[in-house]
């Protein structure tokens, strides 16, 4: 359908539909975000609030070697949360996706219902799970410990009391970068698994049967029909968990430890604890703009290539 | 090496409690353009995707040139597939789509793109290679799905009512041509259909299926001039049924008494003997009507209904209280050919060996 030239009086009526949500952006998004922008060029005054005084100086903050390796990990947790989700998700969501259709919804409200539960004690229930008298270590350092231990007094083997040395001491899970991926990758794969449902739920069930009919075996059929065609869901589901990734802060803040910061972490303790509004807002920008560049290279990647 | 391409041997498959298949055999003979025909839900697709290895049979065996395939999966036999709703590939050019499956089976490059132009060629598509499947008419896209399989050089090629989806004239054009290409290539067709016209068009043998079961197998005028039983009868073309009781079995000849009231005599197919129920079976075409008696046994009837039209005149004759018998004259002569106005009385006659005596 051709977009029909509009009157200058169809214009005011559309701008005054659409009024409510431009008010809407404008006052609690575009506002603040300006707000922060100008302050990110701002200094830090003694006793917190923001000096005026433009300058660039807590951008190049930023290349400070404290912070770069911050930035990198935070990329690093995020990727590897990705693909982690992708890994879990879209076997799930094919296994979801090929059950008979009564089956599907129930099992797609299975998946759902844990995340009902509110974010931040899921998160601590990792905790509990993951820290040093968490459940897996209790039980390392407990029953598994004494069993190895039985076993090495019964036949002697060689390699065999290192491994019961090392249960002797709990796991070093806490406050790890792996601590940090188990959580997220909790957290975020719903994100996942939903949008590559819906990809490989639409797709042609006798696609999947022509490419075996052309002498396709399943692995080929899986690399040349499917994964191509489910690709729009594939992309969607990475971004959905990229970017929640790369903007994290309570899992890092509660299973990250003291160790193991992400960039949400000091951007929350600029404007929380240290005071510095400028530092944190130039912080906040830097990683908008990673996540606006990242969004953008992925949809150039896949997201325009598949049609369906 | 067996003479057939294809055979079923008292194949079944089950859904659950639905037969969709029931006790199948067939031989289908090399080269031949074998139709299943039937009823939509009567088992043709299930009968094909068993053959294509898309299905595994509940009981039973189907061997594909002589080989018993058991569980064998789809990649592995010699039989391509042209879909029902043609299942092009929609990322992949139409180039892509035809060189598939020769991808699959390792083919030299050079080869692939010799003989996908060539299939191109041979399915009337040439300089459509960079087109992606939504760019091409449902009948060219026809067209890409049945290159895509023949450049394969299968054995069998198996097809689910391609032509289903296409308008009634490129329909008729497309079945000409689907015809004059098996011919060509030489290829066994197993063809799906459930438009009887199609099937008689097409066809070296068909068989006829219902509620998942084969009812006949014959070629077109066998199934068309000797239908096995009523279904057949009634599904190939239009068939006049007369119910009746046997009221005398001479060994050549039984006169069947139709509504206690009108003898028709019939050549006997089968030993039936007095009293039992049957039914008489006339194509309307073969039914002549005279002004008098062609002969004293001659039955009549009186002229209800009269409908022109074009190459031929229906009428419709009521023999008594309870039946009422279509008729079908050619208008062969030029001008006025002899017309019987409704209400006049008219006498039948047809060829002995034209009616039939189905016992069930
Ligand atoms: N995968 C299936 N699961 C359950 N029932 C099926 C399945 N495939 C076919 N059927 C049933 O088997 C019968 C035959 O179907 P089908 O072979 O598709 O018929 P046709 O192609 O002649 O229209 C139908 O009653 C259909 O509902
Ligand atoms: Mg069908």
């Amino acid at each position: 359908m051709a977009v029909q030239p509009r009157t200058r009086r169809e214009t005011w009526r559309l701008l005054f539909l659409l009024s409510p949500s431009l008010f809407w952006l404008i006052v609690f998004f575009f506002i603040p975000l300006l707000l922060v922008f100008a302050m990110s060029f701002g200094q830090r005054g003694t006793y917190g609030g923001v000096r005026w005084h433009l300058n660039l100086e807590n951008y190049a903050r930023l290349f400070d070697p404290l912070y770069l390796r911050i930035f990198w990990r935070t990329f690093r947790i995020a990727l590897t949360t990705t693909l982690l989700c992708l890994l879990i998700g879209y076997p799930l969501a094919y296994f979801i996706a090929t059950r008979p259709v009564r089956w599907r919804s129930s099992l797609v409200l299975l998946l759902m219902i844990p995340f009902w539960t509110n974010f931040l004690v899921r998160t601590y229930a990792w905790l509990v799970i993951l820290r040093d008298q968490g459940l897996i270590n209790t039980l390392w350092t407990g029953p598994i410990h004494a069993f190895l231990l039985q076993v090495a007094e019964a036949v002697p083997l060689p390699f065999w009391s290192s491994l019961v040395q090392a249960t002797a001491q709990p796991l070093p899970l806490f406050g790890t970068d792996l601590a940090i991926i188990i959580g997220l990758v909790y957290g975020w794969l719903p994100d996942m698994v939903l949008p590559t449902y819906a990809a490989i739920e639409r797709l042609d069930r006798s696609l999947i049967e022509a490419a075996q009919d052309l002498y396709a075996n399943r692995l080929q059929t899986f690399l040349r029909v499917i994964l191509p065609l489910t690709m729009p869901g594939i992309v969607a589901g990475s971004v959905l968990v990229f970017i929640p990734s790369l903007g994290a802060y309570i899992t890092p803040d509660l299973l990250g430890g003291a160790r193991s910061i992400m960039i949400g972490n000091v951007i929350y303790a600029q404007f929380m604890s240290a005071r510095d509004y400028p530092f944190g807002s130039a912080t906040s920008f830097v990683l908008m703009a990673v996540m606006v560049v990242g969004t953008l290279i992925y949809f150039r990647m896949g997201g325009g290539e598949v049609e369906v | 090496m067996s003479e057939y391409a294809v055979e079923l041997e008292e194949v079944s498959k089950h859904f659950g409690p639905v037969v969709a298949v029931d006790r199948v055999s067939l031989t289908i003979r090399d080269g031949e353009f074998f139709s299943l025909l039937g009823p939509s839900g009567c088992g043709k697709t299930t009968t094909l995707r068993l053959i294509a290895g898309f299905e595994i049979p509940t009981e039973g065996t189907v061997y594909i040139e002589g080989k018993p395939q058991g569980e064998t999966p789809p990649y592995r036999r010699p039989v391509n597939t042209v879909f029902q709703n043609y299942a092009l590939f929609p990322h992949m050019t139409v180039y892509q789509n035809v060189a598939f499956g020769l991808e699959m089976r390792k083919v030299p490059k050079r080869e692939i793109r010799q003989r996908v132009l060539e299939a191109l060629e041979m399915v009337r598509l040439p300089g459509m290679e960079d087109r992606r499947p939504n760019q091409l008419s449902g009948g060219q896209q026809q067209r890409v799905a049945l290159a895509r399989a023949l450049v394969n050089r299968p054995k069998v090629l198996l097809l689910d009512e391609p032509l289903g989806a296409l308008d009634l004239k490129l329909r008729k054009a497309m079945q000409l041509e689907l015809k004059a290409l098996q011919h060509r290539v030489g290829i066994t067709f197993i063809y799906v259909t459930h438009d009887q016209e199609e099937a008689l068009t097409m066809s070296d043998r068909i068989a006829v299926m219902n509620e998942g079961r084969v009812l006949q197998v014959g070629t077109p005028q066998e199934i068309y001039e000797r239908p096995a039983n009523r279904f057949v009868a009634d599904f190939i073309g239009e068939t006049n049924f007369l119910p009746g009781q046997v009221v005398e079995a001479t060994g050549e000849q039984v006169v069947v008494l139709v509504d206690g009231q009108m003898p028709i005599r019939v050549p006997a197919v089968e030993a039936v003997t007095t009293g039992r129920w049957v039914t008489i079976a006339v194509r309307p075409e073969k039914i002549a009507l005279h002004a008098q008696p062609p002969d004293p046994q001659a039955i009549s009837g009186e002229v209800e209904e009269v409908i022109y039209g074009g190459t031929d005149t229906r009428y419709q004759v009521r023999l008594t209280p309870e039946t009422v018998i279509t008729v079908r004259q050619q208008n062969a002569q030029v001008g006025e050919a002899v017309v019987f106005p409704v209400g006049s009385r008219v006498y039948l006659s047809w060829p002995p060996e034209a009616a039939r005596l189905l016992t069930e």
